[in-house]
Order: structure tokens, then C-alpha cells, then sequence
């Protein structure tokens, strides 16, 4: 390929944020995947929002069809995937219409200028052209005939008219890789690997990318050419990740790390599918994979694996963990390990599938019947999913309860550079199974009690069928302390109540204290869960620049919280919680610690952006709010 | 105290698989009786009490698990063969038996019970059908003929009753039997041949709930009107019954009849065949149910070869091992596009 970089300005950025957006059919989330593996390998830090609709295929040319990639790309560490994008690039009216507000004002419009005929301004409600009616003035417009640049580069592949017109994200991919000096090489290598059996597929998409980049470089209309030159990274060997990617991989450390084979019970549901999927396809670990035939048959079926001696998980989103709650319980009072994921989306009901949001928190923490405290972790970047989901396994296991875990559609699917850990650094979290009696009976013959628990631990034994000697029932019903048979007394209720209780509730002293990020003498405090550590990252960095900075915390743990969460609370004057949800996390920081903690809420099925936080603890400051 | 020295049983008595736990469910109940006959198979089976684990759900049939010296667990309202389910995948070594009754199975686990029939694991279903909730004291249940009048019915029942064995039938049960309480050795041999299926089985057991459904299943099961109401299926022979063997079942395009032998003749009579691959000949024999008044079939209906699930999920584990080398943490981590930061 000809460098024609002396013709062009090669600009250096710091960073730039990128949407691609087009129909759902069009290939927008492969084309940004494409070009984060491909900034990734440059070494850039990245970090992704993609966007697409619940349908399969909303009628074509639709806004409601839309489907977009956000990507951020940067020489510097960055939190979040961009407040406004610099580049849209819109592969047809829709897409221009449904994203064009979001662009930051003087920033680049992509159309593909095909897609713009009458049929398709109509059918999104354009009733004049946006090219002609001065409502892009503030952008800098790029026409590009892509799908036809397209077809005529494909021309002597063998392949159909309508099969070369869908390699055209291809050529966007090609146009957006030259002006970011992105090497093609990661994508054609992706190619090939993916349509090996397609040779024509193959070729037609080369052919695609490739045009699309020779058209950048050849036409004097992209006089400029940028490159986000790589952050620095700490030392290391990275990898992309997804959250939905990095949760699997962490299931399967985790057994490694346990030394227990994995079960996994799981039912499709949107965002969580794609972890059942990934599972599915590393069996040579020894995982089992059980599609089940609705949410409750999933993890009751993880259940009857934990009694088998599995480190047993299932895999949901918000309506299913409703489904599960009964069988939740019973792991509950059975004292059984397993370990629930709730991928979490817009509810309630059916809600915004395929839209974050943070709002199961009270359910996971309170939503069963009768008093069943059960630990809840959450995980804060996509790679972190791999590490809670080793943390959740390892409490589930080492306190024989059900542990849920939370994640969300953000980070199931957002994407991020990750310094791959050094697997002999990872903790052991193996548990012993009981093998042996551990108690009298009242006639002073040896016996097993399943409820005799471990005094520090409080644990109760856990002892596999198989075991001989050790024959026992386990259920629903109330059992007697110690020796684990029914038991209905009001004494051992109580008694069985407050020992389930104080051994959630002891977790806390074998969990990390929460770190202060600050400088620990400010006098306001932004307190997050989950997903919003990004946003409140960089809202803090961003306060530091505006001369008024504050400290921040970020919650791993909820129940039970981390030990000094209340001492850390109680030293600011000012408590802000941000929160994807309409303020579930400062009910419970405020009935547990009584301080005076202020809510920020956003509920659009989106990440929060750093000047919404900023807004947000305004409103409260101007009284707006209370 | 820790020690494995246990208090040594002999496995051939009955107490050897009798918890320390006392049976309450009321004087005269039919689970009495199927206890029992489950107690005294196990002193035949010639099996270990630490591999056999019951797992029930929730009703009066549901307190089965605590009454058995084995492991078991007493689960949540219908979800058993979902449970169960998990436990033969994790463990093929285990028996592992399902208990429940009518409710339990066919209304609010009626999901779980085809769908572990349909995917053949290996579990055994013993579904204690008494026509009636008795633990919430007397409701209608699916199994309930119509016009029945409870507590929930007062101008009597107007859903029509699953008949569980055409249902089994229908979602591809590879062992589908029945038995009745009142008869410990048919129950044994019933449970005998569950055990040594291969697969998913599902048993139904008439089953008498003296308190709120008292006699469901007298004019059938009682022994004075067994000659004439139970049909006994014996794989290879004639489906003969009566006192005199003078009556036999008649298989035609899609269904099943009762003929006098007098009258159609010996040759015309069904020969069961147990290993029949098409379901509809145990379906037929499944839908001849209508307890009040007409014979009824006992023993094995279907009792055929198809993949068991444990073992096909076994086979790929052991297939991915084969095509893929054993799983190693550090490769899977390393599996996509990397780049190294120095």
C-alpha cells in the first residue's frame, strides 16, 4: 500500500470518540469490534458502548433499526466511552437521524450517501434532506457513496449483488482504519478466520476494507489523517475483553482455582446469553452446560449440582433472578454454594433488554420471601467481571451460600484492554468436602451433622453423596442446628435465622476495605457500585481540573458492605451516589449508616457521562434536588 | 469424634435403609405402604445407601426423602426433576430417585416432568397420584375427574384430568409403568425394573389418600375387583384380563379398546410390546385411565432404548477433551489477539 501520508497533515490526537451507526442488518457491532481489536493491538486504551435494538431486525431503515458502536480510543488511561463522539459515521438517514444530537458540535459526519434516497428519508420521518436543509452546518460532512464504492471493488469476485452490498461496513471500517492510521492487517487476519470456508466471502470483505481505505487516502476530501499513538500501559501481556467474556473466563478459573468441575444451569435471556454461550464452547475444561427449560429449572438444576459437589452457577438478567427466587432460597436454607449472575438490563417486566441499568440491586440484596441475607458482589469494568466472578465463587464456596453477582448490559458487552493476570498468581479457593463424622448422636454413636457449623466460619459441613456413613437430607424446611433434621420450634427458628445472618454478616471481616481514591481530606465524597466507576472516574478527574476536587469510593461488596464503609462514610461532609438506578444503593448507605447521602439518578438505559454526575451533584448543591 | 467407624447394618434388613426420623404422614396413608416397598427393594437392589439420593418436591408424598437412610433433599414446590436433574448430571455414578405427587409433578412442575422425560436423564420419577391435594387439605388437582367436588370446587371440578402416563408418552418417556399401593410386590417389581432402566423412567402409583380423597382408585384396585379392572401388561403375551382371561385389548389406528375374546378371537388381541419404538401404543394404553369405570393397564407400558442425557453429556466433555487437548487456564487466557506492553 502507497503511504500518501506526505500529501495529508498527520495530526496527533490524545483521543477521539467514534459511532459507528447504520441498520441492524448493516454489521455495525462487528464493525466497531473490528476497530477495537485493531486500536486494542495499537495499544491504545479503548473502551466500547454498543447500542442495538431489542428486535432482530426492526423494519428496515427505521430509527427504532438502529444499531451503533461507540468506541473510545486514547494515548491516556480513559474511564468511560466518551461523553459526545467526535465521528459519526452513518451508514444511512436513520442512523443520522437517530444519532446526529449526540455529536459533538464541529465534529465529522460519514454518510453513505447510497442510502439516501427518498424511499429511506421517508421512512425515518426526514421530510427534507438533512444534506440540504442547513441542519448539518455545524458538521463537517463527508458524502461517500459506500455501497456503490463497494460493489464496483467487488466486481470481479464472485459473489452476488446484494451479498457484495453487505461487505460495505467493511469499506467503513477501511475509510474510518486510514484517517486513524489503524493497520487493516487484525481484520483481514479476522476475515479469513472467520469465513475460511467462504473464500469469496472472504475476498469480497478484503476487497471492501481495502477500498474503503484507498478511498481516504486517494480523495482529496479527508485532507487530514489523525493517530491516538498508544496510552501507557503498566507492562504486561493484553487482551480485548467484554464483561459477558470475562465473566466465563472467570467461572472457569474459578473451578480450576477450586479444583471442582463447573455446572453451569442457564435458560436465553438478553445480555446474559452470551456467557452460557462462551461456556459452551471450553467443555475440554470438563464444564457442564445445561440449557434448561425455563429460569427456575436452570437453578434448581444448579442446585442439585452444588449437592453433587459442583461449583455450580446460573446465568440470568433481572426477570429471570425473579423466576429464580424460590429455588434461590432453598440454596438459601440448604446452605448450599452457587453462585447467581444477573447481567442486569431496563426493567421492570420486560423493560429495555438490551439496555444497562442498575436496578436489581435491592432485589438481589432483599428480594426473597422470609429473611434470606445472601451475599452480593458487583463488578466495576468489563475485566473485572473476571475477578468477581473468582470472588463470588470463592465466598459461595467457603460459606456454603448462594452469592449473586452483579453485572450489566454495559459491561456484558462494552470492551476494554486487559493486563492478563499471571494464572499462578490467582487465589486458591478450594473448600474440603466432609468425609468423616463430626458429631455424637444422643445415644453416643458417632453421626454426622450437617448443621454443625465451622466457629469461625461459621459454615456448615458440606458432605457429597457418595460419602459413606454421612447420609443426610438437606431441604427447605427449617432444620434443627446442628443435627440438620425438621425442626419447627420457635427457639431453633430464631436461633437458625440470626446464625444464617451473623454468617453473611461475618463475611465482612474476610472482604478488602474499601479504598479511598483522593487525597482522604476532601470534604465530598461520590460513592459507586457496578458499572459507574468509569463515569465517576472521570467526573472526579474532571472536578480535580475545575478546581473543587473530591474523593471517591467504589463498592465491590454490598452485602455484606466492606468493614469501614460506615467509618469512610461518616468523614465527609458531602455524600454523592450516582447510581443507574432511582437510588437503590443510598437507601441502603442511609438506613445503614444514617448519614445524610445524596442521590444521583439516571434511568435512559445508558451509562451515566462525567458532566451528568457534574449536573447531578450541582442540582443538590443549587437545591434543585434534595 | 472424628471417625468413619460406623454403627455396622445389615443392608438386607429393612432398618438398614430406615432413617432415625418419624413417619408422619396420617394413620392410613397410601405412602405407608410405598415406603415400605421401596425400603424392602433396596434390600434387594444390592446397592450402597451412601450412592442412592431422593430428591422430592413439595406435598404430603414430598416428606419421602427424610423417611429413607440415604442422602436426599427435600426441594421446592414441582421443581424435583429439575434438581434431580442436576444432581445425575454432575454425579451419573448416583441413583438418584424423584418423588411427588400429582400436584406437584403435573401442575406446578408439569414443565420439569416432560422435559426430563424428554431428555432421557438418568432419574427415576415416582409420581404418588391421589387425585387430590391433601398437605393444603383438600383442593381439585390435575388429576381429578370432573364434576369432583372439594374444597376449592364446591359445584365440582370442571378441568379435565391429565391422564400422566399418555402425557409421558406424549413427551417421549422411554419407561413408562404403574402400580398401586395396596400391593408391596407389584410396587417392588415395578420399581425393580424402574431401576434397572437406563434413562429417564416415570412410575405412576395409584395411591390412596384416606383423609380427603378416600377410595379414588377402590373400584380398580381393591382386590375384589382386580380381575375384572387391572390389566396386567406382560411383554410378549396377549393383553388378557378378567377372571377367566376372557377379556383383552384390541390395538386399532390410533387407539386402544376392550373386546370379549369370545367375540373377536384370541388372534385379534394385542401382544404388548413393551420395546415398541412408536410411543403411540403406550400412549393408547396411557389414556385407558378412567379410573371410576373402566379396566385399567398395570405393570411396564414402554420400556425402550434411547440415549440416556448424563451419558451423551459425558460423551462430550470427553469428545471437547479429545478435539481441544485439557482445558489449560493460562491458553484460554492468551486464546484471542494479544500485545505485549514492555
Amino acid at each position: 500500500m502507497t503511504n500518501t501520508a506526505d500529501r495529508v497533515d498527520k495530526t496527533n490526537l490524545d483521543q477521539v470518540v467514534i459511532r459507528f451507526a447504520g441498520d441492524s442488518g448493516d454489521g455495525m457491532q462487528l464493525t466497531g469490534d473490528r476497530f477495537t481489536s485493531a486500536s486494542a493491538l495499537a495499544g491504545n486504551d479503548v473502551l466500547t458502548l454498543p447500542e442495538y435494538p431489542a428486535e432482530i431486525r426492526a423494519p428496515q431503515g427505521t430509527v427504532a433499526g438502529v444499531s451503533a458502536f461507540q468506541i473510545h480510543i486514547s494515548d491516556h488511561e480513559i474511564y468511560t466511552p466518551g461523553d459526545e463522539p467526535d465521528v459519526l459515521v452513518a451508514m444511512n438517514p436513520a442512523a443520522l437521524k437517530s444519532q446526529i444530537a449526540r455529536i459533538k458540535s464541529g465534529g465529522t459526519v460519514i454518510l453513505n450517501i447510497d442510502a439516501f434516497d427518498e424511499r429511506n428519508l421517508t421512512k425515518c420521518g426526514y421530510e427534507v434532506d438533512p444534506r440540504e436543509d442547513g441542519s448539518l452546518d455545524d458538521y463537517i460532512v463527508h458524502e461517500v457513496p459506500m455501497t456503490s464504492l463497494t460493489v464496483g471493488a467487488t466486481a470481479d469476485i464472485d459473489v452476488k449483488k446484494r451479498d457484495a452490498e453487505r461487505s460495505k461496513n467493511l469499506f467503513a471500517l477501511g475509510l474510518v482504519s486510514w484517517m486513524y492510521t489503524r493497520s487493516l492487517e487484525p481484520t483481514i487476519d479476522w476475515v479469513e478466520k472467520k469465513f475460511a470456508k467462504k473464500p469469496e466471502v472472504v475476498a469480497a470483505n478484503i476487497a471492501a476494507l481495502k477500498a474503503g481505505h484507498a478511498y481516504g487516502e486517494t480523495t482529496e476530501m479527508f485532507a487530514d489523517q489523525f493517530e491516538v499513538v498508544a496510552a501507557p500501559h503498566a507492562p504486561g501481556t493484553y487482551t480485548n475483553i467484554t464483561g459477558n467474556a470475562a465473566t466465563a473466563w472467570g467461572m472457569i478459573a474459578a473451578g480450576e482455582l477450586a479444583k471442582l468441575p463447573i455446572f453451569l444451569g442457564s435458560y436465553p435471556i438478553t445480555p446474559a446469553s452470551d456467557i452460557l454461550h462462551e461456556l459452551a464452547k471450553h467443555k475440554n475444561f470438563g464444564i457442564r452446560t445445561f440449557q434448561a427449560e425455563d429460569e427456575i429449572a436452570a437453578a434448581g438444576a444448579a442446585v442439585g449440582a452444588a449437592f453433587g459437589g459442583h461449583l455450580a452457577f446460573t446465568t440470568t438478567s433481572g426477570p429471570g433472578v425473579a423466576l429464580k427466587g424460590e429455588t434461590i432460597s432453598l440454596a438459601n436454607m440448604a446452605e448450599l454454594p452457587m453462585v447467581i449472575i444477573n447481567v442486569q438490563r431496563g426493567g421492570p417486566s420486560t423493560g429495555l433488554p438490551t439496555k444497562t441499568e442498575a436496578s436489581d440491586l435491592l432485589q438481589a440484596v432483599y428480594g426473597r420471601h422470609g429473611e434470606s441475607p445472601l451475599p452480593v458482589v458487583a463488578a466495576y469494568s468489563p475485566s473485572n467481571c473476571f475477578d468477581m466472578a473468582i470472588e463470588a465463587s470463592r465466598i459461595a464456596l467457603k460459606y456454603r451460600t448462594p452469592v449473586i453477582l452483579l453485572t450489566d448490559g454495559y459491561l456484558a458487552n462494552g470492551a476494554e484492554p486487559w493486563n492478563l493476570p499471571d494464572v499462578d498468581g490467582l487465589p486458591d479457593i478450594s473448600v474440603e468436602f466432609t468425609t468423616e463424622f463430626n458429631a455424637e448422636d444422643a445415644n453416643g454413636n458417632p453421626a454426622f451433622y450437617p448443621f454443625l457449623r465451622d466457629p469461625e466460619t461459621l459454615a456448615r459441613p458440606w458432605a457429597l453423596p457418595g460419602t459413606p456413613g454421612l447420609e443426610h437430607r438437606l431441604g427447605g424446611l427449617e432444620k434443627a442446628d446442628g443435627s440438620g433434621n425438621v425442626e419447627y420450634s420457635p427457639e431453633n427458628h430464631e436461633l437458625m435465622s440470626r446464625l444464617r445472618k451473623a454468617k453473611v454478616d461475618g463475611i465482612a471481616s474476610d472482604i478488602p476495605l474499601v479504598e479511598v481514591h483522593g487525597t482522604g481530606d476532601r470534604d465530598t465524597l461520590l460513592v459507586g457500585w457496578g458499572s459507574t466507576a468509569g463515569s465517576i472516574t472521570y467526573a472526579q478527574t474532571l472536578l480535580e481540573q475545575e478546581g473543587t476536587p473530591v474523593d471517591r469510593i467504589h463498592l465491590t461488596h454490598i452485602s455484606p458492605f466492606h468493614s469501614n464503609l460506615g467509618e469512610v462514610l461518616k468523614r465527609y461532609k458531602h455524600v454523592y451516589v450516582p447510581e443507574l438506578n432511582m437510588g437503590q444503593l443510598v437507601k441502603m448507605l442511609r438506613s445503614e449508616f444514617l448519614v445524610d447521602a445524596k442521590s444521583i439518578t439516571k434511568m435512559k438505559g445508558l451509562p451515566f457521562t462525567a458532566r451528568e454526575i457534574m449536573s447531578g451533584m450541582n442540582q443538590h448543591i443549587d437545591g434543585v434536588v434534595a | 469424634m472424628s471417625s468413619t467407624v460406623e454403627i455396622q447394618t445389615d443392608p438386607t434388613k429393612r432398618g438398614h435403609w430406615t432413617s432415625s426420623q418419624e413417619v408422619r404422614w396420617c394413620p392410613g396413608c397410601g405412602d405407608y405402604g410405598i415406603l415400605a416397598a421401596m425400603q424392602f427393594l433396596h434390600t434387594e437392589l444390592g446397592v450402597k445407601r451412601e450412592n442412592s439420593v431422593f430428591i422430592s418436591g413439595i406435598g404430603c408424598a414430598a416428606r419421602f426423602p427424610y423417611y429413607m437412610n440415604s442422602y436426599g433433599m427435600h426441594t421446592i414446590h414441582g421443581r424435583a426433576p429439575a434438581i434431580a436433574t442436576g444432581l445425575a448430571l454432575a454425579r451419573p455414578d448416583l441413583d438418584v430417585w424423584v418423588i411427588g405427587g400429582d400436584g406437584d409433578m403435573l401442575s406446578i412442575g408439569g414443565n420439569h416432568l416432560i422435559h426430563a422425560l424428554r431428555r432421557n436423564v438418568n432419574i427415576k420419577i415416582l409420581l404418588f397420584n391421589n387425585q387430590i391435594y391433601g398437605l393444603t387439605k383438600g383442593q381439585f388437582s390435575p388429576t381429578s375427574e370432573v364434576g369432583k367436588v372439594t374444597k376449592s370446587t364446591p359445584m365440582g371440578s370442571i378441568d379435565a384430568p391429565f391422564k400422566p402416563l399418555g402425557l409421558a408418552a406424549g413427551a417421549g418417556a422411554s419407561f413408562i409403568a404403574r402400580t398401586h399401593d395396596l400391593d408391596r410386590k407389584h410396587m417392588m417389581a415395578t420399581f425393580k425394573r424402574a431401576h434397572e432402566h437406563k434413562g429417564a423412567a416415570l412410575v405412576e402409583i395409584y395411591q390412596n389418600c384416606n383423609v380427603f380423597n378416600d377410595g379414588a382408585f377402590d373400584a380398580i384396585v381393591k382386590r375384589a375387583n382386580r380381575d375384572e379392572m387391572m390389566i396386567d401388561l406382560v411383554h410378549g403375551e396377549p393383553i388378557l384380563f378378567g377372571a377367566e382371561k376372557q377379556r383383552g385389548i384390541v390395538m386399532h389406528g390410533g387407539g386402544a379398546t376392550i373386546a370379549e375374546v369370545a367375540d373377536v378371537g384370541l388372534d385379534a388381541i394385542a401382544i404388548h410390546d413393551e420395546k415398541n419404538p412408536d410411543p403411540s401404543v403406550a400412549f393408547a394404553l396411557g389414556q385407558m385411565a378412567d379410573n371410576r369405570q373402566s379396566p385399567t393397564p398395570f405393570g411396564v407400558l414402554r420400556a425402550v432404548e434411547q440415549q440416556e442425557y448424563s451419558e451423551a453429556v459425558e460423551n462430550q466433555l470427553k469428545l471437547a477433551k479429545k478435539n481441544q487437548g485439557e482445558g489449560n487456564l493460562h491458553d484460554l487466557l492468551h486464546s484471542g489477539a494479544t500485545w505485549d506492553v514492555e
